[in-house]
């Protein structure tokens, strides 16, 4: 039996390791890779690795799968850009989205879920208000809740299509107001580059800063795996494509506030996936990394989430960073009285 | 973590690993799946799990919660003695979310001569039941929840499952069929009162064997018997939401569904009692092609 994910960061990573696998580490590596919604990318992957029948089945629908996901994301983007074809500022499309839109190696067999788009603050309400225009409605029509994200959020709160059943989270920058770090939101504006379509992408520093602030700096690490493979696959391209690109990166690291994040989601990424970083971003070992991995490999071969306090712990923290501790503990006690999750 | 037991499950064209933090669930599903072969080399497409809500769930008030590959966030656990049950919706779960290789039809199938029969509807509409009475009576059984229809070639191919009795279907079905085909009665379900039926022999034996569409019917329980036409752009949109993975097959899935809905004669049947509808069928069935 599978004790955690390392058997899928070394299919991963070195795609011939899965050879020798017997029938029953084939289904445990497959629902391990299901449970990190990376068996798009494993798919891939393996293209050229001769594996059992059933499982090139398996591979094969999700390299479908993630086909249709790919050109429903574009399809989504093209529908919010039409229905924002008045406003004059630049939309920014991230994540996943803005992988596929700009045809990076991340965006293969990537699954992507929601649109996620950045506008400037300012604009928030002239695109709201296109966006209820052309039928998109609040997913969560509580005043706390809608107060809370208007207030301390990087986002809007989330809305959903009410024709497509698709979600929208538009964003003014990369991480929660009340986070640590703040990231210049108004330099990734500025820096974004246009696509052919007239939307846009983050220049690659700033792209792959978010990736690193998406991992660290907003959440518990809950699908870290697939975030670190993004991050993994982003600098293995930008640092093949531009010799400057790790300059660059320093300098834009510390323009938002994120030197320690980005040098650690480094050591990790080489260390799983052994992807080539420069020294000197990367910084120390640190024994926290070693808290890091355990987090992220936490998963059996059932697929089920496994090191429950290991996972407390980061879910603990994701709070502790998201907004200091007398802010946390008044939003911790309305969400309770309401009965709720706090928001993610 | 607790360690959990296992047994692998080949249906139709799909395979099966259903995890358990408990036995019984599993020793039910042998029992029941005796005759079906084992996965060809023991390759599966999707992973059930049947685990206890919290921890302690396992042992005080045993409830189960159905997880695997694919899962709905809001799936209400089950007591431990439908944990049979809980084994059959995970599966159903898998496909309904994960199956890509076929066009999946809520649809329960029979087939005779290499025709098959296909009726679907809405839950009560007596589908399942009707399809587990014919195979009694001459056809085989294909299949009581999902009709596979193959995107190539139009095909339907079976999924013999277990055909899942409810409420007075089970005592319909005890007349015809002897006491060592089912398995345990399962009361106060969320659908129901629940039985299993293990399908006919023959439905396992050529579980591997497609049949060309011939027919469709949307039965409809309680009404006075009556055949009546139905318009193609209906029978779509119909079976557009008969559908579990219409959308999630993009283009393939609409080829496949326009091409069904243009060869397929295709009825609605009102019917009140077995001999009716048996009746009502083989007056369509003689005069097809």
């Amino acid at each position: 039996m599978i004790r955690d994910a390392l058997p899928l960061v070394r299919a991963l990573r070195e795609p011939t390791s899965v050879k020798p696998l017997t029938s029953s580490q084939w289904t445990e590596l497959i629902s391990v890779a299901r449970a990190e919604s990376l068996l798009g990318s494993l798919a891939h992957r393996l293209k050229d690795v001769s594996v059992p029948d059933r499982v090139r089945a398996v591979l094969q629908d999700a390299i479908e799968a993630h086909d249709l996901a790919r050109q429903q994301a574009l399809w989504e983007a093209d529908c919010a850009r039409r229905a924002l074809a008045d406003y004059r500022g630049k939309i920014v499309l991230m994540k996943g989205t803005a992988y596929v839109a700009a045809d990076l190696a991340a965006g293969v067999g990537r699954s992507i879920g929601d649109l996620d788009i950045m506008v400037a603050r300012d604009d928030l309400p002239v695109v709201e208000s296109a966006l209820l225009d052309a039928g998109w409605e609040w997913v969560k029509p509580d005043p706390y809740d809608d107060q809370y994200y208007r207030e301390h959020m990087h986002e809007l709160p989330p809305m959903i299509h009410r024709e497509r059943d698709r979600m929208i989270d538009v964003h003014h920058t990369t991480l929660p107001l009340t986070a640590r770090p703040t990231p210049d939101a108004q330099a990734i504006l500025d820096n974004a580059i246009a696509l052919e379509n007239g939307l846009h992408v983050m220049a690659a520093p700033d792209m792959l800063l978010h990736s690193v602030a998406h991992l660290f700096a907003d959440g518990d690490l809950a699908g870290g795996l697939r975030n670190l493979w993004d991050i993994n696959l982003l600098v293995r391209q930008f640092s093949e494509a531009d010799e400057e690109f790790w300059m660059e990166l320093n300098i834009r690291a510390k323009t938002h506030d994120l030197v320690k994040e980005l040098e650690r989601a480094l050591r990790l990424a080489a260390r799983l996936y052994e992807t080539p970083v420069y020294r000197f971003s990367a910084g120390q070992t640190q024994f926290a990394d070693y808290f890091y991995v355990r987090r992220l490999l936490a998963r059996d071969g059932y697929g089920r989430e496994t090191r429950k306090l290991t996972r407390f712990a980061f879910y603990v923290r994701s709070h502790w960073l998201r907004m200091p501790p007398v802010m946390l503990a008044r939003h911790l006690w309305t969400k309770w009285r309401k009965g709720g999750t706090p928001p993610k | 973590m607790a360690e959990m037991h296992q047994i692998l499950l080949k249906i139709g064209p799909a395979a099966f690993r259903i995890a358990s933090a408990w036995r019984r669930p599993l020793e039910e599903l042998e029992a029941l799946y005796r005759d079906f072969p084992a996965p060809t080399d023991n390759s599966v497409d999707f992973t059930v799990r049947l685990e206890p809500e919290k921890p302690w769930r396992r042992f005080i008030r045993p409830s189960v919660h159905i997880g695997g590959d694919f899962w709905l966030p809001d799936a209400a656990p089950l007591p431990l003695g439908q944990g049979l049950l809980a084994a059959e919706m995970g599966m159903n779960l898998q496909m309904a979310l994960g199956w890509r290789r076929h066009l999946l039809l809520h649809a329960s199938s029979v087939e005779k001569d290499g025709k098959a029969l296909i009726m679907t509807g809405l839950s009560g509409s007596g589908k399942s039941t009707l399809s587990a009475m014919l195979a009694e009576r001459g056809w085989r059984f294909m299949g009581d929840e999902f009709a596979l229809l193959d995107l190539e070639t139009g095909d339907l191919v079976p999924f013999p499952r277990l055909i899942s009795l409810k409420n007075k279907a089970i005592e319909t079905m005890q007349q015809v069929v002897p006491e060592n085909r089912f398995g345990p009665e399962m009361k106060a379900t969320p659908k129901g009162d629940i039985r299993h039926l293990i399908p006919p022999t023959a439905a396992v034996a050529r579980m591997d064997e497609p049949a060309r569409p011939a027919l469709l019917l949307f039965p409809r329980f309680g009404h006075a018997p009556e055949l009546r036409d139905m318009g193609q752009s209906e029978v779509f949109v119909r079976l557009t939401q008969a559908s579990t993975n219409y959308v999630a097959l993009g283009e393939a899935g609409f080829h496949a569904l326009t091409r069904f809905v243009d060869r397929v004669p295709t009825k609605a049947m009102d019917y009140q009692s077995g001999e009716q509808a048996e009746a009502l069928i083989q007056s369509l069935w003689s005069k097809l092609p």
